[in-house]
């Protein structure tokens, strides 16, 4: 069995384990050895977390330079890091900075990169990767030829486990030498987001999403987002009038998303929008256009005016739930 | 500081039109490459650098823009619609060795290409490709040349040698800056693409195309293609096209049909 790394990013989210480090610390124990790289401080109680995924040992440095400059810094980390340890694989998150430390380590590692995936298995000893391309049109097998494998797998590939057997993680401390092009571009300016409280778009087990229809008005979309304890989605429309933050968009240019239901609301289901959610386990559409093509690849579809059946939907499933 | 004359390079991309069935075909699984054109993509990328040439007197003040394509012969058609749009000169790669090239072949001939233009002050290319999709070769390029990434930028301002852009992530919008020369990628919301008017197309014939060969850019055949990529796909299956379930149109009950929906999908 490999040692495979899994990155763990400490710097931008202190103190808290996204739930996709938990499914990446899953696939990378049923695949070999886990070995954790965490850019930022390892408390007591992140070891302990660590541990109880089966993380025998732990990687990770504090340099201030992890957290001032964009990507580049913790690329050097994961790939010194990965160097150091002999790995055969890099788990990754499949975001945007996932993918852009995935694709350094890869240069520097001369290891291959596969992205997307939303199933990785070890086969013969390598981990071989499944992913959509083509805007969901196809599924693809695909792995790394390289002596090293950097795989970014998506949100939810794997139900996360503790192990059978809690490990107690011997934490190491590494000095990373970073290379002077990677301390190039600096991050002059953070401002968090304010969070919504409603479940990440990439995470949520259902989404609602609003479209033009919604003609600036979110109020019927969230609240049946809210009854159904869903992520709020959007279409490029919908956030290119501003109606709404542009990181809700779901489609080729945003979020592409699977989730167990995708509520399309008032949104006609161009290419753009499809290419972000015809994945999505059932899709219901509500759209007042019976020509709209999101009714083509709805399972359930409503031709209606959506502030008339979604505030009826809302009282009816409290209604059931009373 | 004043603001001088810049030499910029775009990435353009000829990918299948995102408008059609697109569809991987033969044994490497790869993409059909029927029914292309610019990747839409880059025209914010190619946007992104006229808007700061346009701004330093365009051309007549020694502005570049070169529109830098890789690909078999028909990719040329990425460059030219660059040209009509306002890149004031081409550099296609054109070699057959290229087909079935990953990220990573990818990025190491984009790199050699680049080199082979001497001193530039910005690389600019979109967010990702419409055909690949991984984002993966703004960062490899980045790290192949040596350059600071300035990557997803919804934004993007040069003064003197200074870069600035914002990133916004769900987390946190960022600033972030680094000094000339810099990769920087642009997302579809830095900008709003023009399109080649009749001025721009005449002019565009008369603008210079370089075509080079990967021999010409120092490259073996090897290094690019199957046998310079580092990933392999080994199948693939077109998912089933989606149906239409049952579409009914609202009397007054839909709300209350939509709940019964979900109940029986045991999704409430």
């Amino acid at each position: 069995m490999g040692t495979i790394v899994v990155f763990i990013d400490q710097v931008d989210t202190p103190g808290r384990l996204h739930p996709t480090a938990l499914q990446l610390l899953t696939l990378a124990r049923a695949a070999g050895e886990p070995v954790a790289v965490v850019a930022g401080p390892v408390g007591a109680e992140l070891a302990a977390e660590l541990g109880a995924y089966g993380v025998a040992r732990i990687l990770h440095s504090t340099q201030a330079e992890l957290a001032d400059y964009l990507v580049a810094p913790k690329a050097d980390l994961v790939a010194q890091a990965a160097a150091s340890v002999s790995a055969t694989a890099v788990l990754l998150d499949n975001g945007p900075q996932g993918k852009e430390i995935a694709a350094r380590v890869g240069v520097a590692l001369n290891a291959g990169v596969v992205t997307d995936a939303v199933a990785v298995e070890a086969v013969d000893g390598a981990l071989v990767a499944q992913k959509s391309v083509l805007a969901g049109s196809y599924t693809v097998v695909a792995r790394a030829t390289s002596a090293v494998a950097v795989i970014t797998v998506k949100s939810h590939s794997v139900e996360a486990a503790p192990a059978a057997a809690a490990a107690a993680p011997a934490v190491e401390s590494v000095e990373v030498a970073f290379a002077p092009a990677s301390l190039g571009a600096r991050v002059v300016q953070r401002t968090p987001r304010a969070a919504s409280g409603r479940p990440e778009l990439e995470d949520a087990r259902i989404v609602v999403a609003g479209g033009r229809g919604v003609d600036g008005d979110f109020g019927p979309v969230e609240e049946l987002a809210d009854v159904l304890g869903a992520a709020v989605g959007a279409s490029r429309a919908a956030t290119d009038a501003g109606w709404i933050a542009h990181t809700a968009q779901v489609g080729q240019t945003g979020k592409k998303v699977s989730p167990q239901l995708y509520v399309s609301v008032g949104i006609s289901g161009a290419i753009q929008q499809k290419a972000g959610m015809q994945t999505s386990k059932v899709i219901v559409a509500v759209n007042k256009d019976p020509e709209s093509p999101i009714f083509e690849i709805a399972d359930f579809g409503i031709v209606g005016d959506l502030f008339k059946v979604l505030p009826q939907a809302v009282e009816e499933i409290k209604r059931r739930r009373a | 500081m004043e603001n001088s004359a810049l030499n910029i390079v775009v990435l353009v991309k000829y990918v299948p039109d995102t408008q059609f069935d697109r569809h991987l075909t033969g044994d490497g699984h790869r993409m059909d490459r029927n029914e292309s054109i610019l990747s839409e993509l880059d025209e914010y990328a190619l946007e992104a650098a006229l808007a700061l040439t346009d701004a330093r007197g365009g051309a007549k003040a020694g502005n570049r823009v070169t529109a830098l394509t890789l690909g078999p012969a028909a990719a040329a058609a990425a460059v030219k619609k660059s040209l009509q749009i306002g890149a004031t000169e081409g550099l296609h790669v054109s070699d057959d060795a290229l087909a079935g090239s990953d990220a990573s072949a990818t990025s190491l001939a984009l790199a050699a290409a680049i080199k082979s233009l001497g001193a530039v002050d910005l690389v600019i290319t979109g967010m990702a490709s419409t055909d690949g999709e991984t984002s993966l070769v703004p960062a490899q390029l980045s790290a192949r040349l040596g350059l600071p990434q300035l990557t997803f930028a919804s934004s993007l301002q040069v003064e003197g040698s200074t870069v600035t852009a914002r990133r916004d992530s769900d987390d946190f919008s960022e600033e972030i800056q680094a000094a000339l020369p810099v990769l920087v990628s642009v997302t579809d919301q830095a900008n709003e693409p023009r399109y080649p008017n009749f001025k721009g197309i005449l002019a565009a014939k008369k603008k210079k195309v370089t075509t080079v060969t990967l021999a010409e850019l120092g490259l073996a055949a090897d290094a690019v293609g199957p046998a310079g990529s580092l990933t392999r796909v080994d199948a693939a299956a077109e998912r089933p096209a989606r149906t239409a379930g049952t579409i009914i149109t609202d009397s007054g009950e839909a709300g209350i049909a939509l709940a019964d929906f979900l109940a029986a999908q045991k999704l409430i």
